[in-house]
């Protein structure tokens, strides 16, 4: 093994840790949500700190790569790819510390109609099992996994879409729960952007195993 | 498109080795391309195969097609002496003759059977404007070449080289033996000198190849394996052996 693969894999080993905190933050606001569970949301609030600190090292990890060994061919992609996962995954920590701060927010647990009828808590599956299969992805180099994300995304877009007539309704008929309601739509919002995230790391695993550039391409293009 | 440099099915012998296997590759003007292969695989025959350097050596059968400016160089009636003024060479160590700063790049001409001085004088100082050593000898053109660091020595042969107008300029492992700043500014050079001429360099520095050049040729075993764009070859080679050899997992 060079030196240079010696370097690659630490960093790899990194961003799955950064990886692993950050789904582990997502699947804590999942449980502080359905729970209320205050003290679970305020360990996620606390925890945001740790995924900004992997951020930085992974960064400056990154730069050293860059300037010590000038990365080539799969290398450079390697390492290019793993800088803009790690910007991704630390935007997906932002959303669950965001999430948690609603949660910290709140007055009492949430109402159940409420999460059944925005499917809120499908919305936290598939979002919170993108992130573990994309990890996979990653970890195995596996393109063809990274390219089931995408359509997978489209689920969490059209429960997006649909959120704003459903939490309409919900406020007509609970006028005495708008707060909640629309905690839930932002929370609803921050999920969508989770699965973007989700979608953006696929196009990066592709980009560094296969050389294709998928952003921005259309679903076509994505799917060969 | 115009190929200044060409060879189709090139196949090079020293006596019974098989140094160049069926070698199809074409080079446009005004372009670099770097060759680059672990040592012993054939860049640097193949690069001298543009001078006919290769007809010094002992044992060298040719087979295939050379074409330089769409020319067969190795038909009968080639004149050598001609091809080696279209075609000039840079060496891995800086090698001035015993003379003069003005006389090294003066010597080319000289031989050529230029008399006139004005007119020597004047390509003398071109060319070296052009190597980027003017401002740095203009004032101690009697001074021996030998007085010069290796980086300005090796800059004096480049201008050597140029004051003959060639079109192309073979340049093998020219930074080598350099420190980096001299480095850097043969690098500089090379940059400004395509504008002109057509560059074929030989280097093992990957750095390098893909700082200065316009396309790269992987060579192994005496095989070209890949050619092509160098941003295409150092972000994404077809190759497998290509890209063990640039990211340094060779063998």
């Amino acid at each position: 093994m060079t030196h240079l693969d010696k370097e690659s894999l630490q960093l790899k080993t990194d961003l799955i840790g950064m990886w692993n905190l950050v789904i582990s933050q997502l699947n804590k606001t999942h449980e502080a949500l359905i729970n209320f569970d205050k003290d679970l949301a305020h360990e996620v609030v606390a925890n945001e700190k740790r995924v900004n600190g992997h951020e930085l090292k992974i960064d400056n990890d990154c730069e050293n790569l860059f300037a010590l060994f000038n990365p080539v061919a799969i290398d450079l992609r390697f390492t290019l790819a793993v800088l803009k996962i790690n910007s991704n995954l630390e935007r997906t920590g932002d959303m669950a510390d965001g999430i948690g701060r609603f949660i910290l927010n709140g007055n009492g647990p949430f109402d159940e109609e409420l999460l059944k009828v925005t499917q809120v808590i499908h919305m936290y599956d598939e979002a919170s099992s993108m992130l573990v299969d994309i990890l996979m992805a990653f970890e195995h180099e596996n393109t063809k996994i990274a390219r089931s994300i995408f359509k997978r995304d489209e689920i969490l877009n059209q429960i997006n879409i649909n959120s704003i007539q459903v939490v309409a309704d919900y406020i007509r008929t609970h006028p005495d729960n708008i707060e909640q309601a629309l905690f839930v739509l932002s929370i609803i919002r921050k999920l969508e952007r989770v699965g973007d995230h989700c979608k953006n790391i696929a196009e990066e695993i592709i980009f560094y195993i296969e050389a294709k550039v998928l952003k921005h391409a259309s679903k076509k293009q994505k799917a060969e | 498109m115009n190929h200044i440099i060409a060879t189709e099915k090139l196949n090079l012998f020293y006596n019974d080795f098989h140094a160049l296997k069926d070698i199809n590759m074409k080079m446009r003007a005004n372009t670099v391309t770097a060759l680059i292969g672990p040592s012993g695989c054939g860049k640097s025959t193949y690069l001298r195969l543009f001078n006919r350097m290769n007809d010094l050596i002992d044992g060298v059968k040719i087979t295939g097609d050379v074409r330089v400016e769409g020319k067969d160089i190795y038909e009968k009636n080639t004149d050598v002496v001609d091809l080696r003024r279209k075609v000039g060479m840079v060496f891995q160590k800086p090698n001035p003759f015993p003379k003069t700063i003005f006389e090294n790049v003066a010597y080319g001409l000289r031989v050529n059977g230029i008399n006139d001085n004005g007119f020597i004088k004047d390509k003398v100082e071109q060319s070296l404007v052009q190597s980027a050593l003017w401002d740095e000898v203009k004032d101690k053109m009697n001074k021996s070449a030998f007085e010069l660091s290796g980086g300005q020595q090796q800059r004096l042969c480049i201008a050597r080289a140029l004051a003959i107008e060639p079109s192309i300029i073979l340049m093998d492992e020219p930074a080598s033996a350099l420190d980096p700043i001299s480095t850097a500014k043969i690098e500089e050079l090379i940059y400004e000198l395509k504008q002109n001429y057509t560059i074929v360099i030989v280097t093992h520095n990957m750095q390098q190849a893909a700082r200065v050049s316009d396309h790269t040729a992987f060579f192994y075993l005496g095989e070209l394996i890949e050619y092509g764009e160098t941003k295409e070859i150092f972000t994404n080679p077809k190759d497998k052996k290509t890209q063990n050899y640039i990211t340094g997992r060779f063998g």
